[in-house]
């Protein structure tokens, strides 16, 4: 009897405790343990990734700057039709003259004034004149104000400033991705932005067909180069693989402005050719300051992150397959193709990935050689974030190029899987 | 108890980094021959005079960027910043930099003329002092004109491609470029931005350029209409004057200027805004010191840039290792500014997002 019951029992450890609870008590601890070794490493992805991320995530979408400098404007605005055509009443002026004597005193109002004036080109202006005359304005004694702010700029008297004022009062927006897809939002809705100022989707186009042909001829010159580096005799394969390195630890700028000397009307390829007669001296070619350039350009500088997957998957791939398939009587092209190369795209699609993704993000080439039809989508984004200053735009075109390269990356996994892919 | 050791322990860690703040001071500027010409005329005679070490940060061409990042993260590790007029007007409306009072913050002209009157209508913006007037202006291969023809003189011979076949070079931005094309194109000097801001002017000034479009090789930085000069890869094209003074003066290239028509711009100090009282005093008392009549003439020893205070103007002296004269080299010597514009700075801070996008969309079709 006794022992049925302790059967029935919870199992003790040593100590006396249920062994579950013991068990459970010392993985947690594994766990912990485990936790705090990475820790330092979680931390750092953390606040260098993962938190640098969300926060251009948030400032794509972020616009609270219109309702903290102008509080009271934005709820006096709330119950003025738009529609209606006519100029908002007395309050809504008497409320903007208070929120602009408020910021003006704390020199926010220019900063509202470059935000309003992403929407709306010439607000910027309207704001600080404006703001310099209201500086001597008191709220009491020189109500109301309607006349007198018309008056100070005509640019008060118009319907279009208070409805941009009014469409972009909320603290959340779509105006920066809108704009990122050359849509812009406007006080009648979503609009098309004018046909001569669409830019960004042809970038973006443009920068993932770019990247495509950039990875293609990767592949194309890379293939052959790691083949030899993988079943050429030790001691030559060596020599060949510094000759890969070497460019590969030269500054990328260096690489870049070679390519300059090499590429332009008097440069070495087109004096070369010119000399040897196969083309006139006033016919040299162009193949810098466009899209070619920059094709070339970053085929060669992409090119070893193509080669170095490639050649370790190609070094793992065993001599005596391609023996056996030969003692059977198969070509050298069948063994090649059938054999061969199969084993060998794993390394290919290594190679494809590391090498597309880099070049999609790519920003100081494209702005050397590329002139003005071989530029990416990142320069926009660098001109965004250190000319212009409309960081929310830049924030928006980061995130779109962020998801699209998700987005691609899934379908790569959908169609050739990613365990496919091997980098040895 | 707990208090008093905190304010101790804060008050003396504040005064040891007072202490180490009034040692160096950071100033950022644009790197190359323009720094080496304030660290000679500025720089070295500051730390001379109070023992102040200065540190050089070639940051400027990022400088508002990284005002507004340094600003937003609340640590601010720049004490003087070396601005073009149009960044200095974003950044003070932004209030990323502090307003200067000319009359209080800088030094009067030595016949005892305030500051305000002697920088005149250089002072674009309140948070500005600027210390040098430099141009945007075309220079040209002197071995490249064809027989027969007259040298280039200016900013219109380059819509010219049958007087003067070749490649252009000109600035992948819509600044100075479409003044230049509506300039060119029989638009008074006045009406050059009343025009700019209707649709039709616009599209006649891209219309002008269009003329030149599949000619024009299109810069970002500076040097690299110089390097193409250099290599005889254009006849013409447009950039700072300082660089072509170089290229001509110093490296005897067959590079000739053509002046006609040149853009003034200006460049000059800025002071963070959110320094400590201390840090700041000290930019003051720099900027006071590095912006009098004597120090601007001086800087242009080094470099053709003119000073930006009338006084300084009749000191201006000999290149200090050429010994050539400087004056001629001027974009203000009257022989070479007989038609030159002055950008609208206000103008462009309403229109640049605007026109840029226009510009960059016009370039890639």
């Amino acid at each position: 009897m006794t022992d049925v019951s302790q059967n029935a029992g919870p199992m003790l450890a040593a100590d006396g405790t249920p062994l579950k609870q013991s068990l459970a008590r010392s993985l947690r601890r594994q766990k912990l343990r485990a936790l705090l070794l990475i820790a330092p490493l979680l931390l750092f992805v953390l606040f260098s990734f993962i938190i640098p991320i969300a926060s251009m995530l948030f400032r794509s979408v972020e616009n609270s700057i219109v309702e903290r400098t102008l509080p009271l404007t934005v709820v006096a605005l709330e119950s003025w039709d738009e529609k209606s055509g006519e100029l908002p009443d007395e309050a809504v002026y008497d409320a903007f003259v208070n929120d602009m004597i408020i910021a003006v005193a704390e020199k926010k109002h220019t900063r509202l004034g470059s935000r309003l004036n992403y929407e709306e080109p010439g607000i910027s202006s309207l704001f600080r004149k404006t703001g310099r005359k209201i500086r001597k304005w008191d709220p009491e004694a020189d109500a109301p104000f309607k006349e007198k702010l018309i008056d100070a700029d005509k640019g008060w008297g118009d319907v279009e400033n208070w409805r941009v004022i009014k469409t972009h009062s909320r603290n959340v927006t779509p105006g920066y991705f809108l704009a990122a897809v050359d849509l812009r939002l406007t006080p009648d809705g979503v609009a098309a932005q004018p046909e001569d100022k669409q830019i960004l989707v042809k970038l973006f186009g443009r920068t993932l067909f770019m990247s495509l042909i950039i990875t293609g001829s990767c592949i194309l010159l890379a293939y052959p180069v790691s083949y030899l580096l993988a079943n050429l005799p030790m001691r030559v394969s060596n020599m060949l693989m510094i000759l890969v390195l070497l460019p590969f630890w030269t500054s990328l700028l260096v690489r870049t402005s070679a390519w300059k000397v090499m590429l332009q009307q008097q440069g070495v390829i087109n004096e070369t050719l010119v000399w040897l007669g196969l083309v006139a001296d006033d016919a040299r070619l162009v193949i810098i300051n466009n899209q070619i350039g920059t094709i070339v350009a970053m085929t060669h500088i992409l090119l070893p992150f193509m080669i170095l997957p490639m050649y370790s998957v190609m070094q793992t791939i065993p001599p005596s397959y391609t023996r056996a398939a030969k003692s059977m009587g198969a070509t050298n092209w069948t063994t090649f193709w059938r054999i061969y190369f199969p084993q060998s795209v794993p390394g290919i699609g290594a190679g494809s990935i590391l090498v597309f993704i880099l070049a999609i993000g790519y920003y100081i080439t494209p702005e050397i050689v590329g002139g003005t039809k071989g530029v990416f989508i990142s320069n926009r984004i660098a001109y965004h974030i250190s000319s212009s200053l409309n960081w929310g735009l830049a924030a928006a075109l980061g995130t779109i190029l962020l998801a699209v390269v998700m987005l691609l990356y899934w379908c790569y996994d959908k169609i050739v899987g990613i365990d496919n892919v091997k980098l040895g | 108890m707990k208090v008093t050791k905190t304010t101790l322990l804060a008050s003396a860690v504040a005064a040891i980094a007072g202490g180490a703040m009034a040692e160096e001071m950071t100033i950022v500027s644009w790197g190359g021959a323009y720094s080496k010409s304030q660290l000679k005329a500025y720089h070295e005679p500051y730390s001379e005079k109070t023992g102040v070490t200065i540190l050089n940060d070639d940051s400027s061409p990022e400088g508002v960027a990284k005002l507004r990042a340094m600003n937003e993260a609340g640590n601010v590790t720049w004490d003087v910043v070396d601005l073009e007029a149009a960044d200095n007007i974003r950044a003070c409306d932004e209030g990323l930099i502090i307003e200067i009072d000319p009359d209080v913050h800088l030094a009067p002209a030595p016949d005892g003329t305030p500051a305000s009157e002697d920088f005149g209508d250089q002072l674009v913006s309140p948070c500005y002092i600027p210390t040098i007037v430099y141009s945007t202006t075309f220079g040209y291969r002197t071995d490249m004109v064809p027989e027969g023809v007259d040298a280039p003189t200016g900013a219109c011979d380059v819509f010219d491609l049958e007087k003067y076949p070749g490649k252009r070079a000109l600035n992948k931005r819509p600044i100075a470029n479409m003044e230049w094309a509506l300039l060119c194109d029989g638009v008074a000097y006045e009406d050059v931005y009343d025009t700019l801001e209707t649709e039709e002017g616009i599209e006649r000034a891209l219309a002008k350029l269009d003329t030149i479009k599949d000619q024009t090789i299109w810069w970002s930085a500076a040097a690299e209409p110089v390097q193409l000069l250099a290599d005889g890869e254009i006849f013409m094209g447009s950039t700072y004057n300082g660089r072509l003074f170089s290229m001509i003066v110093e490296q005897n290239q067959p590079v000739g200027m053509a002046w006609d028509w040149q853009m003034f711009d200006l460049d000059g100090w800025a002071i963070p805004a959110g320094l400590s009282p201390e840090r700041e005093a000290r930019a003051l008392d720099y900027i006071r010191f590095s912006s009098d009549t004597q120090r601007l003439a001086d800087q242009a020893k080094y470099i053709s840039y003119g000073p930006a205070r009338k006084s300084s103007a009749p000191l201006v002296d000999k290149h200090a290792d050429l010994g050539i004269d400087m004056a001629p080299h001027m974009p203000t010597d009257p022989r070479n500014a007989k038609n030159t514009f002055v950008n609208n700075y206000e103008w462009w801070a309403d229109y640049r997002d605007d026109l840029d996008a226009r510009f960059q969309a016009w370039l890639s079709q």
